[in-house]
């Protein structure tokens, strides 16, 4: 086998209360892939990397994760839920955060192994906050915080990380550090992203899964204003933010 | 000062001390979690649903002459049922949530209300559930409040990082494959010990904020769970005895006297410490400015 598959969906229908959000979906997601989610609110994004993880179940076909099902292989998955869901004054610190990515059901009065510590620290300095861990989490800029959140879905060496929305609300500038991180992080793992925004800024991203009830992938350079205008359903024009008008009139 | 010359001589004194300290530790513990994960509304349902517990428990011991059948055990099964009925809902039909903890705190109350009206004798408990009577404490509730807190501070000790995790962030922690549901009835149950244990102080009506407050003060100061729990206990602890000293000499009721103590003490904290977090963040977002 040449490529291994990390993500496999076969088939895959899922609805909310009867109301179908998902149907026909199958995906393949290669090792070492940088799969980028996109499509319009509502088009089933979220619910994609839900079933991905075994946050949810599909009510038909099969979710394989690193071949197996999502709620075996969770220790080898990294997963980042949308950042708006936290509590932004909640009192707990950088390195708990962290140490979060390696708890496990029970461990008796919470006693912490060194070598989980060691790893949440070393996480921490993979993300570039090495020096942060004793500040309370809410105290970090909004850039810095999901990096908080990468190092805690690393923290438990996987071989997948899921990420849900993880440049929402931030400007440009921390977005762009951001996915160089993450295309560092690219170099050892396979990364899944659900993005709102289908800008093309980024060219670390090797393949585009476009969501809309129905999936299709298609590797970078194919994307063209006809696959756009398809997923949103009406025409749409490209900023090219490299081109300016003169303006003369007016 | 009369208080601590007759708190040398009265025992009731020196129980209602003790109680109040007692009910502190299990609040400020507690209390973190119910802030953190705010749930505060649930903690008032199941609140006010322990006066139906403490008015059967009333009833059955004047009437059947069941001696041993304190209120308290009345309340203790009442505000458990209350918050397992309250979290089952919450988690299989989150929509209506707050309907049912709506109803769980009116017919709780109304409940109470006929069995302490049905109960021949005094009427006078029906107002001391729901303010409190600190002096009222017994050696052998102090017993069973100790008995509480024991229980309480115990699984929070042990279960302390899940517990936050699953605060903190539920989905990431049903992802690292801990019981989520099983942990957050764990945390109502809790809620609902320490809702009894206050009552005892406080009384029904106010122990929401016996609950909620010295948890606010302390988060300003304290930067993890841990930090937030020890600091709420001591400054929890220093109402109900600030308030115990301050209402004896005027003969004030003292749950109502801990309560504004403890609402002035915030008001005063937060107009001191103002926005804590907003200017450190933005102090930070300036010095990032310039490094780069």
């Amino acid at each position: 086998m040449a490529e291994s598959i990390v993500v496999h969906i076969e088939d895959v229908a899922f609805a909310y209360n009867g109301l179908p959000v998902l149907s026909d979906v199958s995906l393949r997601i290669v090792e070492k892939d940088f799969a980028w989610i996109v499509g319009p609110n509502g088009g089933g994004k979220t619910t994609l990397l839900k079933l991905m993880i075994g946050l949810l179940q599909p009510q038909r076909g099969q979710v394989r994760l690193l071949g197996q099902r999502p709620k075996d292989v969770r220790s080898q998955v990294g997963y980042m839920p949308q950042h708006a869901s936290l509590d932004p004054q909640f009192p707990v610190t950088v390195l708990d955060v962290v140490l979060m990515g390696r708890l496990t059901n029970f461990r008796p009065l919470g006693r912490i192994a060194r070598q989980d510590r060691e790893r949440a620290e070393a996480a921490l300095g993979e993300v570039g906050i090495a020096e942060r861990g004793r500040e309370q989490f809410s105290h970090l800029s909004g850039g810095q915080q999901r990096r908080v959140l990468i190092a805690r879905a690393m923290a438990s060496d996987p071989k997948l990380l899921l990420l849900d929305e993880p440049t929402a609300n931030l400007d440009l500038r921390v977005e762009q550090e951001l996915f160089e991180l993450l295309q560092r992080l690219n170099e050892r793992l396979t990364i899944v992203m659900v993005s709102h925004d289908p800008a093309f800024v980024s060219p670390f991203v090797k393949s585009v899964v476009c969501v809309k009830r129905h999936v299709h992938v298609h590797p970078t350079a194919e994307i063209d204003s006809e696959i756009m205008s398809e997923l949103y359903g009406r025409p749409i024009r490209m900023v090219r933010h490299d081109q300016h008008f003169d303006r003369e009139d007016d | 000062m009369g208080f601590f010359h007759a708190l040398w001589q009265h025992s009731f004194l020196q129980y209602a001390l003790l109680a109040g300290l007692l009910a502190s530790v299990a609040c400020g513990v507690v209390g973190t979690y119910v802030v953190a994960r705010r749930i505060t509304y649930i903690a008032a349902g199941i609140a006010h649903s322990v006066l139906a517990g403490m008015g059967l428990a009333h009833y059955l011991a004047v009437v059947h002459d069941l001696t041993w059948l304190h209120p308290l055990y009345g309340a203790v099964v009442a505000a458990l049922v209350s918050a397992v009925t309250i979290g089952l809902v919450s988690l299989k039909a989150r929509q209506r949530e707050d309907t049912v903890i709506g109803a769980i705190w009116a017919v709780g109350m109304a409940a109470g209300i006929l069995f302490i009206a049905a109960t021949p004798g005094y009427q006078e408990n029906l107002m001391s559930y729901l303010i409190g009577n600190i002096l009222m404490v017994s050696g052998s509730e102090v017993w069973l409040l100790g008995l509480l807190d024991l229980v309480v501070v115990a699984v929070c000790f042990v279960f302390y990082r899940q517990l936050g995790a699953v605060c903190f962030d539920e989905e990431f922690a049903r992802v690292r494959g801990l019981s989520v549901s099983a942990y957050y009835l764990l945390l109502l149950c809790l809620t609902a010990l320490t809702v009894v244990l206050l009552v005892s102080v406080v009384g029904i009506i106010l122990v929401i904020a016996l609950l909620t407050i010295p948890v606010a003060v302390a988060g300003r100061f304290t930067r993890s769970l841990w930090q937030t729990m020890l600091l709420a206990v001591a400054i929890s602890s220093l109402f109900t005895t600030i308030g115990l000293v301050v209402s004896f000499e005027p003969n004030w009721p003292a749950g109502p006297t801990i309560i504004l103590i403890a609402g002035v003490a915030f008001i005063v904290v937060s107009l001191f410490t103002g926005n804590h977090t907003g200017r450190i963040r933005s102090s930070e977002r300036a010095a990032s400015r310039t490094n780069r």
